[in-house]
């Protein structure tokens, strides 16, 4: 029985008491586990965000994967492989929890593959050089971390559970990004200038990341009641340039804004506006690699239908009456 | 098969895949070089190139799942490739370490077999090339856990349980590509006659390991486990072992096929193209 | 009488077009129990515990897995929730908080 068939037969006082419950539950600050009534609206809406969520990190292993072969030294290299199957790793918990929502992730990677679900317009951004595996550790990654902290306490748990544990992972790659630039930046003059760089490049999409100010923000609000969304785009954007900034000084690199200053009064980072135009041509799919990122994932997929049918093959083949398998003792 | 009459005969002309004959590779840098740094490079480099190869898979693999475990792989052969390298510079003593062996020889100076430098193809090609080499690894490191040599010894203790693990990955694969789907069945088996004929030089005489009894194992009494194993696998995943019609040869002298030539100038450009810088 | 035999939503059996989906549970260390950490899809069990030690103890995490498909797990189902768990809810004593420690009493 799918929730839409549930929804259409309650009848309406027991749909009342349900919606009383649900609003006690959230109102109380306590966790919606999948097996609880919820409302068809908070379903969709975190079906929707959790998907686009999953999306980013597998889209987002791309532009990061596109240097692997290319890292500098063998420490780098290593680092970036498994910061890479990190993120492989975090868009899988993503889909694991979407799916308690009773959705198949087959369908999900359907709606991305086609188009009809998206993914953070970041990854549309191509990589250049080296420097900008340290532009996105250190700022996309910082902006993702910004963004994912508060997600921990989301009101839905498998959400929140799965936040705890990318959060946790994600740790070291914010610290990574840093780190590569900060040998480049005090390294020779040609690697300091391939930093300032991609600083130039990433900046202004990673402020983007935050989505558009909260006035333009339609489904803010509503996710604020239901404790999806914990704090507004406009307070994490400001919280985010309050960290990097100082650290841009330690980096010894410029952030490409004239107009950032330290405000006493306030004790914040002002900073300039945002050409959110270029934005809205990115997400309509006018970036430099959207079609790019697009087509590589499909082509895996498809690939790779050959291999998943084999497997499936093999296993009605060898199916025994009950499982063989003995539990798995990894070794420590 | 034509053998050329002096030794030292090198030009960088384009090899023809099967007329070069043991006698014919003359090796480099050569005389020089202790035959342990030989040895260690030559298992630091079949290392490296396979884990250079399965990096390229990350973002393309069929499932999601064996992104992560391709990238496991890979990893587990990168941090043995950093081991072997940096020993080797140790044992050297001319202060090169991990990176400037890794970035700074040229194809010529590589000791890796070939197997390792087959491109990735499809999945079946991967995963035949994956079961083949973990499966001689895993022979190599379980017979160094006994070196006389205790950097090695100490690499084959950690190294022989990742490579078990590696020879199982791939050995789930063969039997389900080969005992699947037909489709699946005609790839799995063009895979093995793809990568067969890269089998026999796993097991040549090496000059390096001749020379350190106690510390190196003899590449050929690699053979009889590494058989049992494979064809084990082969006949359980209903396919059947291939009998080429030619085989690869010298790559711990360091001639190799023409693919290392375009897969080092990838992994390497950026490297020199900053000169003594750090990273 | 159905309570406790009901399939739980997340694991409603709807694999048509791929790999079924897995229930993980690793013990972290000796001395622990298996605890749920997530799910994955593989197309059988010896797939699913090695898929699951890639995807959940890449940085040690765990000693031991268990994978269990998904549409196996019997889950307790919510119409029958407050029937289900309440009655254990106001048995109080059994939870030490319950009892009053006279101040100044440790190791209790």
């Amino acid at each position: 029985m799918t929730h839409e068939d549930a929804a259409a037969t309650l009848d309406p006082a027991l749909e009342a008491e349900l919606q009383a419950r649900f609003d006690r539950m959230i109102a109380a600050e306590e966790r919606i586990e999948p097996r609880d009534w919820m409302p068809e609206g908070y379903r969709r809406t975190l079906v929707r965000q959790i998907a686009q969520h999953a999306h980013s990190e597998i889209i987002g292993m791309q532009p990061e994967g596109n240097w692997i072969t290319r890292a500098p030294s063998l420490r780098r290299k290593a680092i970036l492989l498994a910061k890479v199957q990190d993120e492989a790793g975090h868009g899988l918990y993503l889909y694991a929890a979407a799916e308690t929502l009773g959705v198949d992730r087959e369908d999900l990677l359907d709606l991305l593959h086609t188009g009809r679900q998206k993914y953070s317009s970041i990854f549309n951004y191509p990589t250049l050089t080296w420097a900008d595996m340290g532009a996105i550790g250190w700022l996309v990654d910082g902006a993702a971390i910004m963004n994912q902290v508060p997600l921990c306490r989301c009101s839905y748990g498998p959400y929140g559970r799965a936040m705890v544990r990318i959060c946790k992972e994600e740790s070291f790659h914010q610290r990574q990004g840093f780190e590569i630039l900060h040998t480049l930046s005090h390294g020779t003059p040609e690697q300091k200038a391939m930093a300032q760089d991609a600083v130039d490049r990433f900046w202004w999409p990673s402020l983007m990341m935050f989505g558009p100010p909260d006035a333009d923000s339609p489904h803010s609000a509503q996710s604020m009641a239901w404790g999806i969304k914990r704090f507004g785009n406009d307070e994490l954007r400001q919280r985010f340039v309050d960290m990097i900034a100082p650290q841009a000084q330690v980096l010894g690199l410029t952030l490409p804004d004239p107009d950032l200053r330290w405000d006493e009064e306030s004790g914040h980072w002002r900073f300039g506006a945002i050409d959110w135009s270029e934005l809205d041509r990115v997400i309509r799919g006018d970036g430099p690699c959207n079609a790019q990122r697009m087509e590589r994932r499909r082509t895996a997929h498809e690939e790779g239908a050959w291999v998943r049918e084999s497997a499936m093959a093999y296993a009605a083949k060898h199916a025994a009456p009950s499982a063989e398998a003995q539990p798995a003792e990894v070794a420590a | 098969m034509t053998a050329p009459t002096s030794p030292t005969t090198t030009t960088a002309g384009s090899l023809d895949v099967a007329g070069v004959s043991r006698s014919a590779a003359p090796a480099r840098p050569t005389a020089a070089e202790a035959p342990l740094v030989s040895y260690l490079l030559g298992l630091g480099d079949d290392a490296l190139v396979l884990a250079q190869r399965l990096g390229a898979w990350v973002t393309r693999a069929p499932q999601i799942e064996e992104d992560i475990a391709l990238g496991n792989i890979a990893l587990d052969l990168l941090g043995q490739a950093r081991t072997l390298l940096t020993y080797a510079g140790e044992v050297e003593g001319t202060g090169r370490d991990e990176d400037a062996l890794a970035f700074l020889r040229d194809e010529r100076d590589f000791r890796n077999v070939w197997l390792v430098e087959i491109p990735n193809g499809d999945f079946a090609v991967t995963m035949a090339r994956q079961l083949l080499f973990s499966a001689y690894q895993c022979e190599l490191y379980a017979g160094l856990l006994a070196s006389a040599d205790a950097t090695l010894a100490g690499l084959a203790a950690k190294a022989v349980k990742e490579v078990r693990y590696h020879r199982d990955h791939a050995t789930q694969w063969v039997l389900r590509l080969g005992d699947g789907t037909p489709e699946a069945h005609v790839r799995m088996q063009a895979a093995l006659e793809r990568t067969w004929p890269y089998v026999d030089e796993l097991f040549d005489h090496d000059d390096a390991a001749a020379a350190l009894p106690g510390v190196a194992v003899d590449p050929a009494s690699l053979r009889p486990a590494w058989s049992a194993y494979v064809e084990d696998v082969v006949g359980r995943a209903t396919l059947a072992v291939p009998q080429p019609t030619w085989r690869s040869r010298g790559g711990r002298v360091g001639l190799h096929s023409e693919h290392l030539g375009h897969l080092l100038p990838e992994m390497q450009h950026l490297h020199r193209a900053h000169p003594g810088a750090t990273w | 009488m159905t309570a406790g035999s009901t399939r739980s939503t997340a694991t409603t059996a709807r694999t048509p077009h791929g790999w079924p989906l897995w229930e993980v549970f690793v013990r972290a260390r000796r001395g622990l129990s298996h605890q749920h950490a997530g799910s994955l899809h593989a197309p059988d069990a010896e797939m699913a515990l090695r898929n699951a030690r890639d995807v959940y103890t890449r940085r040690g995490e765990g000693v031991s897995i268990w994978v269990v498909r998904s549409s196996d797990v019997v889950a307790s189902s919510p119409d029958e929730k407050d029937p289900f768990f309440d009655p254990a809810l106001d048995k109080v004593y059994r939870h030490p908080t319950f009892y009053a420690v006279p101040e100044g009493v440790e190791h209790l």
